[in-house]
C-alpha cells in the first residue's frame, strides 16, 4: 500500500473524503448502507469490493454526490457535503471523475464530444480543449473513432470513451464502477495502468469491482470491502489510515 | 493506448484550464422544437392583430374626442320658418357676445338637407316645398365651440342665457351624443388587452409544457451534465437558447402573417372613407408598440423555459 500523501503530510485537513457513520436507505426500506466510516487521502488507490447487492453502487453514488445519505456525515475537500447549498455542489462535482457502470455516454454526441463534455461544462474554450481531448482519445486507443457515436461503438470502446471522459479533467477523485467489466483482460490491465498513472499524478482512485484478479494488479492499493451494506474495517485502517511511520 | 503516451499526462492536463466555451448541442435541437414555433407563430399573430385593433380603436376614440372636444350644438326648435330664422340669428348674436365662446356658425340649409336626406329620401327643402314648407320642420342648428371643459352646469347656464333671445333654443354637448360610442370603444380596447393577456398566458403555458417535455426526453443527458458539474444555469441556458430560437422563428412568422392581415383590413376600412375610421390609422409609435409584441413574446417564452427548467432541476440533488 502506498502512503497517502495527506497521511505523509500528517494533516487531517488534507483528506479528500471523510464518511462518518453514514447510513443510506431508499424510502422506507431497510438501510442499504449502515454505519459506513472511512477516510480517503490524496494519492490513494482503493478497490471497493463486495458481492452483488452489497451496496457498492450506493456507496459510489454518495461519493459522486448523486445521492444524499439518510444519516451520518460526509466531508469532501474540506466541505460538509450534506449541508453544502445545492448551487455549490457543481464546483465539488467538477473535482470528480466518474466512470459509470452503464457508461452513460450522451447518445447523440460523438466520442470526441462526449470526452470534451466535462471541459465544456467547466467553461474551457473549444480551442483549448481540442488538443487534450484528441490526445486522450489517442491514449485510450480511439484516435480513429473520434467522430463515432456511442451506438456505433463496441461495449469496450464505449467504456474507454467513458473512462476518457472521467479523467480528461484530471480529477482529484476518480470513481469507477466496474470499469473493466466490458473489456478483455488485456484492455483491463491497460485501463488499470491508466488509473495508476493518474494516481501517481495525485488523483485518488476508487474502483468498484468484484474481480479479485484485478486487486492483485495494483499491489499498493487499499481494499474496501462491503458486506450487506457494512464496511469491513477490522483494523480501523480505513477510518483512521496509518500516518507516516505506520501508526494507526 | 500505450504506456509512453501516459508520460504525457501532466502536459495533457496542464494546458486546458480557463476559458468560457460552452457547447450548444448537448441537447439535440430537433428534440426541443416540435410544434412550439407554430404555436408561437399563431399566438403572436393573434396578439399583434389584437394589439393593432386595440390601438386603432384608441386612435379612433381620441380622434373623435378631439374633434368633439368643446363642441356644442344649439338647436332652434321652432315650427314656423320665419320665427326659426329670427331666433337662430338672435342666438348667434348672443353667442358672439358671450365670454368663453371661441366660435359659432349657423349650419347652412344645404348641410341640414344632406343630414336629413338619408331619413327622408329626398332633400328636406324639397320635402318642405312639396308639403308647403310645413310638413317637415327641421330645427336650425348652430355649431359652436367653448373654451374649457363642458359641464352640465355650464350647459344649463348657456341654455338659460340663450332662452332670453331664442325661446326655442336647446343646447347639447356634441360629446354626449357619442358617449355610448366611446364607452363601446373603451370596452373593445379592454377586450383586446384581455385577449393579449390570455394569449400571453397560453403562450407561456405552451412553452412550459414544451420545456417540461424536452426536459423529460433529455433527462439522462441532463443528469450526466449535472453529475459532470453542470450548473442549473448552464442547463437552463441550453433549453432557453433552444426555445428562444424557436420563439424568434415563430414570432417572425406570426408578425408577418399579422401584418398581411392588417394590410388587408386597413385597405377595406380605408375604402369606407368615413372620418371616424380614418382617425384610427396607426402612427409610428403604434407600429413600434406592435413590434414590441413579438419581442415580448420571445422574452416571455425564453423566461418561461428558463424558469420551468430551473424548477425541474431543483428536484435533482
Amino acid at each position: 500500500m502506498s502512503e497517502p500523501a495527506a497521511a505523509a503530510a500528517g494533516s487531517i485537513d488534507a483528506e479528500i473524503v471523510q464518511f462518518d457513520n453514514v447510513g443510506l436507505r431508499y424510502g422506507t426500506d431497510r438501510e442499504v448502507l449502515s454505519d459506513v466510516s472511512f477516510t480517503l487521502y490524496p494519492g490513494s488507490f482503493y478497490f471497493l469490493t463486495g458481492a452483488s447487492g452489497a451496496g457498492k453502487t450506493s456507496l459510489l453514488k454518495l461519493l459522486y454526490l448523486a445521492q444524499r445519505p439518510s444519516r451520518g456525515a460526509i466531508r469532501m475537500f474540506g466541505t460538509d457535503a450534506i449541508t453544502t447549498p445545492r448551487d455549490k455542489l457543481p464546483l465539488l462535482r467538477r473535482r470528480f471523475g466518474v466512470v459509470f457502470q452503464d457508461f452513460r455516454l450522451v447518445p447523440h454526441l460523438s466520442a470526441y464530444d462526449n470526452v470534451a463534455l466535462p471541459l465544456r461544462v467547466a467553461g474551457v474554450s473549444e480551442r483549448e480543449l481540442a488538443g487534450p481531448v484528441t490526445d486522450m482519445l489517442e491514449w485510450v486507443g480511439l484516435a480513429d473513432r473520434m467522430a463515432a457515436r456511442p451506438a456505433t461503438l463496441s461495449g469496450g470502446e464505449q467504456q474507454r470513451v467513458a473512462i476518457a471522459r472521467a479523467v480528461i479533467g484530471r480529477p482529484d477523485l476518480l470513481v469507477a464502477d466496474e470499469p473493466t467489466g466490458n473489456v478483455d483482460p488485456e484492455m483491463a490491465v491497460k485501463l488499470l495502468r491508466l488509473f495508476e498513472a493518474l494516481n501517481r499524478l495525485g488523483t485518488t482512485v476508487v474502483v468498484a469491482t468484484h474481480d479479485v484478479h484485478l486487486l492483485r494488479k495494483v499491489p499498493d492499493s487499499l481494499i474496501m470491502r462491503l458486506d450487506q451494506g457494512r464496511l469491513a474495517d477490522p483494523t480501523g485502517a480505513l477510518r483512521y489510515p496509518p500516518r507516516r511511520g505506520g501508526k494507526a | 493506448m500505450s504506456e509512453p503516451r501516459a508520460l504525457r499526462l501532466p502536459d495533457l492536463f496542464a494546458r486546458h484550464l480557463g476559458g468560457t466555451g460552452e457547447h450548444a448541442d448537448i441537447i439535440p435541437q430537433s428534440r426541443l422544437s416540435g410544434p412550439i414555433p407554430w404555436v408561437i407563430a399563431i399566438m403572436v399573430a393573434l396578439m399583434v392583430i389584437a394589439a393593432a385593433g386595440g390601438l386603432a380603436l384608441r386612435n379612433t376614440g381620441r380622434a373623435a374626442a378631439a374633434e368633439l372636444s368643446g363642441g356644442i350644438t344649439v338647436q332652434i326648435v321652432e315650427a314656423r320658418p320665419d320665427e326659426r330664422d329670427r331666433q337662430a340669428r338672435a342666438a348667434l348674436d348672443a353667442l358672439a357676445r358671450m365670454p368663453g365662446i371661441t366660435g359659432a356658425r349657423l349650419v347652412p340649409q344645404s348641410e341640414l338637407d344632406a343630414l336629413v336626406e338619408p331619413w327622408l329620401g329626398v332633400s328636406a327643402d324639397e320635402a318642405s316645398g312639396d308639403l308647403g314648407g310645413q310638413a317637415v320642420p327641421v330645427p336650425a342648428l348652430i355649431d359652436a365651440r367653448l373654451a374649457g371643459p363642458i359641464t352640465p352646469d355650464r350647459l344649463a347656464r348657456l341654455q338659460a342665457s340663450l332662452r332670453g333671445s331664442a325661446a326655442g333654443a336647446r343646447v347639447d354637448a356634441q360629446s354626449t351624443w357619442l358617449g355610448p360610442v366611446f364607452g363601446a370603444i373603451a370596452s373593445l380596447q379592454y377586450l383586446s388587452l384581455a385577449l393579449i393577456v390570455f394569449l400571453s398566458l397560453a403562450t407561456g403555458a405552451a412553452v412550459l409544457l414544451a420545456a417540461r417535455t424536452a426536459l423529460g426526453n433529455n433527462r439522462p443527458t441532463i443528469e450526466i451534465v449535472h453529475l459532470l458539474g453542470g450548473t442549473d444555469a448552464q442547463i437552463a441556458r441550453i433549453f432557453q437558447r433552444s426555445i428562444a430560437r424557436d420563439a424568434i422563428g415563430g414570432a417572425l412568422a406570426g408578425t408577418g402573417a399579422a401584418l398581411i392581415v392588417m394590410l388587408l383590413l386597413g385597405r377595406n376600412f380605408a375604402a369606407l372613407q368615413a372620418g371616424i375610421v380614418t382617425g384610427g390609422a396607426l402612427g409610428w409609435a403604434d407600429w413600434v408598440l406592435l413590434l414590441l409584441v413579438p419581442a415580448a413574446a420571445v422574452t416571455l417564452a425564453t423566461l418561461t423555459a428558463r424558469l420551468a427548467v430551473i424548477r425541474a432541476l431543483k428536484g435533482m440533488l
